[in-house]
């Protein structure tokens, strides 16, 4: 089937503002008939929330940790971009368009990417109404800096903090909404399915993880903004909960599922210690504003002290190899560049699984106190993890699993192929293409949530009778029969392994076969090692406890379930993309020096995948890409 | 160089637990060991070894709330030996690294204790009292949309930094639990005064303040008798001078209010 992303034609720089005018409005008096579901409170989902229940829609919104102001948003460090050329270097809308789309490796719609380049400046905007510190100059003016990917400096921040204190002003919006009663809040609660009755959302089945309850939900409307799925590599960034759960739920009821195999490799974490290790820590990107990239030139100076490393034997290789970005290239390219010095045998630290990332010359040039104001939350959480100062010696850095370009289909509604269907932020696939530049996921979560869905939903909903189905319905019943059954299963198993191992295993077949370079047969291994695994697990997975009470293990149990079977169709994804752009490398096609080669002619479309059942082959849609105002051209950061 | 003091060796532990199955039940102590515990591992991860174990033994694990294990989202938290987050200053539990302790330690592992959050299991605690603050009044009332420019709104820096460092707190509530009387002048002094250091939010201050005191009240968060414990236990270092410019803030709405 050819999808159809529904953008509106016409002059880009009209799209959003003639769709907007196209779009049905629901009378100010009727929008309290209307229930909407959020699930997800992060950035999106809480800025979505909010923005709704402001309108005088009736919300109710669900999250899994204790409380909405935990999302897994709140760990982005770095900063949030804005086409408002403040510092005028050149900065434009069009200009942020244009280096998303070519970041993104042309494999993103530009309908999308316009909007969110042109609502990016209202984002500031509102965060700054909310009282989000963001950091000021001396004149009380917004200061800005440089990320991976632009030329320009047109990224907003609060320290090292910047995912916390957007998600503190959207969870405060959201607070002040369930305070006037517009939004109800539904904290500790897992959606573990979707309700889809004659084709169409209907509403959610959640488990209450305090009591284990399962819990229905009806709503005329249902979003997803539930983050993003790199756990699928058991090492990865994200938050310990961070799952597929939502999206796969979804997945499996009709939603289709776009460019799963679209994940980003973040060049700047922290090395893994050991086998113990349960997640790896990202250190901003904002860091290789001042921070040198090197490794040594000869192999045997790995091991030795950084003194005794002269410059002349440092290879600089990202200055070396992209004179123009440097170590601004972006991420992806950043990240391939690592692992070459790495499988190379020049990488330094235990296992020779580490870059150096060197601010000497810039202490030298700028003074360590400088250093210490941009950026000294992330030496410290450095210094804490590694018992280093990288003030005195270079940072040791290795590339891991960060963030997931992929995630369910939408149209330029964010409506997703099931109608009353929404997805927002992460969990969809729409704006970065193969691969998302630095800053600007914390911006798409934003703008979804503040400035797209309240608009789109309208109509939406505009077009439907309110509250015609509730959860008195036997769709209702069935699929909470279906959750309680999944739960029974899963602890009458009573097996030998616990669901960490098995989660384990998975993200090593992941990161082994499918993670940052991948080949046709790595990729089928991987095929007959999933399918494998996820066997065994319904076998041999020991869940301790009942389903009654607050249960762990029984909630990993379910996440890691999933992660069996959405890997598959990950490796799927990326066995079918013949083709190396952003995220996804595949050895096969690269150029003579190791660049990706993207194959326009058979490839430049989104791949989304249908699904058909546990063990049997998902059925792929196409949604042509088209580029008019930008030209399909060799992505180059020389 | 300095590498880290990547010594492999391995330490066992005593571990002495809180377990208590839910609110209604009464909790104890238990005593386990954790084996095969490395300095580079952190206060969580030593937990999750030895939660993997206790599985295989048949028992149930050591519940607890963790999240972003990156010090940031204030999801985790438990009393390490008698001190909030544990015995190392300015991080959160998922930040403490067991190169702190040394091979043979007992370690006592207990929930945040305060009246206004009532124990879920273990070591989870209910928190929610902290999300009724926030929205007593923890926020700027600003509609999406139809707000002026970002620059049309300037802020000192020193402002800024003031905002920025309250704003800091990660709503963990260990300030809390180190509080003989059970306060929350620290978490919600820092909103105050996040708040109160923009132009756009000094509209509401007043009004602010006053909601979000009594709710405090309300929710049986106790009051300030300036102990610093709160200040001591904060993984974020926010400083008890909040909780004097929350004082002067209520005073000033009270007298002018
Ligand atoms: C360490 C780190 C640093 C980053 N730094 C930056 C940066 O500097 N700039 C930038 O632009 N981006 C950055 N990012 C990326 C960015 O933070 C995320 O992509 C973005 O915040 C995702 O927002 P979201 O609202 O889509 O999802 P999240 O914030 O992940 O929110 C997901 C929500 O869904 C809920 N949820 C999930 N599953 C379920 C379920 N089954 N049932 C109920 N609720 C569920 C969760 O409880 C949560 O409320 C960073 C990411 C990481 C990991
Ligand atoms: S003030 Fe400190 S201790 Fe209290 S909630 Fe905030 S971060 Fe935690
Ligand atoms: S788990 Fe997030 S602060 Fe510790």
């Amino acid at each position: 089937m050819i999808l159809d992303g529904k953008c509106p034609s016409g002059p880009i720089e009209k799209t959003w503002d003639k769709h907007r005018f196209d779009m049905k409005l629901v009378n100010p008096a009727n929008k309290r008939k209307f229930k909407v579901l959020m699930v997800g409170t992060g950035l999106a989902g809480a800025a979505g929330a909010a923005s709704l229940g402001e309108l005088g829609y009736n919300v109710e919104a669900f999250c899994y940790q204790d409380s909405p102001r935990r999302a897994h948003s709140i760990a982005a460090q770095g900063g949030i971009n804005a086409a408002k050329n403040y510092p005028n270097d050149g900065d434009s809308i069009y200009r942020l368009f244009y280096d998303t789309i070519k970041g993104g490796d042309f494999r993103a719609r530009e309908a999308d990417v316009w909007r969110l380049a042109q609502v990016s400046n209202n984002i500031i905007d509102q965060c700054v109404a909310q009282g989000v510190p963001f950091a000021r100059d001396y004149a009380g003016y917004l200061d800005n800096r440089s990320f991976g990917g632009a030329q320009v400096s047109r990224t907003f921040y609060a320290r090292g903090q910047t995912g916390q204190q957007l998600l503190l002003g959207a969870y405060q919006a959201l607070a002040r909404q369930i305070n006037a009663g517009s939004v109800k809040m539904f904290a500790r609660r897992e959606m573990l399915d979707l309700v889809v009755v004659d084709g169409v959302a209907r509403g959610i089945i959640c488990r209450n993880l305090v009591n284990g309850e399962i819990e229905t939900y009806w709503g005329d409307a249902v979003c997803l903004a539930t983050g993003g799925y790199v756990n699928v590599f058991y090492l990865s960034t994200n938050a310990m909960g961070c799952s597929v759960t939502a999206q796969w739920k979804a997945a499996k009821k009709g939603a289709y599922f776009a460019n799963p195999c679209y994940t980003q490799i973040h060049p700047t974490c922290i090395p893994q210690s050991g086998d113990h290790q349960s997640k790896l820590t990202l250190m901003s990107e904002s860091l290789r504003n001042d921070g040198r990239c090197w490794v040594p030139k000869k192999k045997e100076d790995c091991g030795k002290p950084v003194s005794e490393i002269p410059d002349e034997a440092r290879d600089y290789y990202l200055e070396r190899k992209y004179p123009s970005f440097g170590n601004l290239a972006p991420r992806d390219i950043a990240s391939r560049a690592a692992k070459e010095q790495c499988d190379d045998g020049r990488g330094v630290g235990p296992g020779g699984r580490g870059v150096y990332l060197d601010f000497a010359s810039s202490i030298n040039r700028l003074g360590e106190d400088k250093i210490r104001e941009r950026y000294g939350n992330l030496f410290q959480m450095y210094e804490k993890i590694t018992d280093e100062n990288a003030y005195k010696v270079p940072m040791r850095m290795y590339p891991a699993p960060h963030y997931s370009m992929g995630g369910l289909w939408v149209d330029y509604n964010l409506q997703s192929n099931i109608p009353g269907l929404f997805v927002l932020g992460e969990a969809n696939f729409s704006v970065h293409g193969a691969n998302r530049l630095g800053a600007s996921a914390l911006m798409q979560g934003l703008a979804d949530g503040y400035f797209v869905i309240p608009y789109t939903i309208a109509d939406y909903l505009a077009r439907i009778t309110p509250g015609t189905i509730k959860d008195d319905h036997p769709a209702f019943k069935a699929a909470k029969a279906e959750v309680e059954a999944n739960t029974k299963r899963l602890i009458g198993i009573n097996g030998k392994k616990t669901v960490t191992e098995f989660h384990r295993s998975l993200g090593k077949i992941m990161w082994e076969n499918v993670g940052m370079a991948r080949n046709e047969a790595s990729l089928k291994y991987a095929l007959e090692e999933i399918p494998k695994l996820r066997e065994e697990f319904w076998q041999n997975v020991k869940v301790t406890g009942s389903g009654a009470e607050l249960n762990q293990q029984l909630e990993n149990a379910g996440r890691v379930a999933d992660f069996l079977e959405f890997g598959e169709l990950f490796a799927r994804d990326a066995l079918h993309r013949k083709e190396s752009c952003g995220g996804h490398f595949r050895t096969e096609y690269q150029s003579e020096d190791g660049e990706a080669m993207r194959d326009d002619e058979n490839f430049c479309y989104v791949g989304a995948w249908e699904y058909k059942g546990v063990n049997k082959e998902p059925e792929l849609h196409k949604e042509p890409l088209k580029f008019e105002n930008v030209h399909l051209a060799v992505r180059s950061y020389k | 160089m300095s590498h880290a003091a990547s010594n492999h060796e391995t330490m066992t532990l005593k571990i002495f637990a809180w377990r208590q199955k839910n609110a209604q039940e009464k909790g104890r102590f238990e005593q386990y060991t954790a084996k095969n515990i490395i300095p580079e591992m952190s206060f969580l991860e030593m937990i999750d070894v030895l939660n993997e174990d206790l599985i295989a033994q048949g028992i149930d694990p050591i519940v607890f709330d963790n999240d972003c294990r990156e010090g940031i989202c204030g999801t985790c938290g438990m009393v390490v030996n008698g001190v909030p987050h544990g015995p190392e200053d300015l991080v959160t539990s998922c930040q403490l690294h067991m190169r702190r302790f040394k091979d043979g330690d007992s370690i006592y592992l207990e929930p945040w204790r305060a009246k206004a959050f009532p124990i879920i299991r273990d070591l989870v605690v209910d928190r929610t009292a902290m999300d009724k603050l926030i929205e007593s009044g923890g926020y700027i009332s600003a509609h999406t949309g139809g707000v002026p420019d970002g620059n049309a709104i300037p802020v000192s820096k020193p402002d800024a930094d003031t905002g920025m460092d309250a704003a800091e707190c990660i709503g963990c509530g260990a300030c809390v639990a180190a509080c003989p009387n059970g306060s929350a002048m620290l978490f919600v002094g820092a909103k105050v005064t996040h708040l109160a250091s923009y132009p756009q939010g000094r509209i509401e201050a007043a009004q602010r303040v006053c909601d979000m005191t009594d709710t405090m009240v309300k929710l049986g968060f106790g009051n300030c008798s300036n102990h610093y414990e709160c200040e001591a236990a904060c993984p974020k270092g926010i400083s008890v001078r909040f909780i004097a410019k929350l004082n002067r803030e209520y005073i000033k709405a009270k007298i002018c209010g």
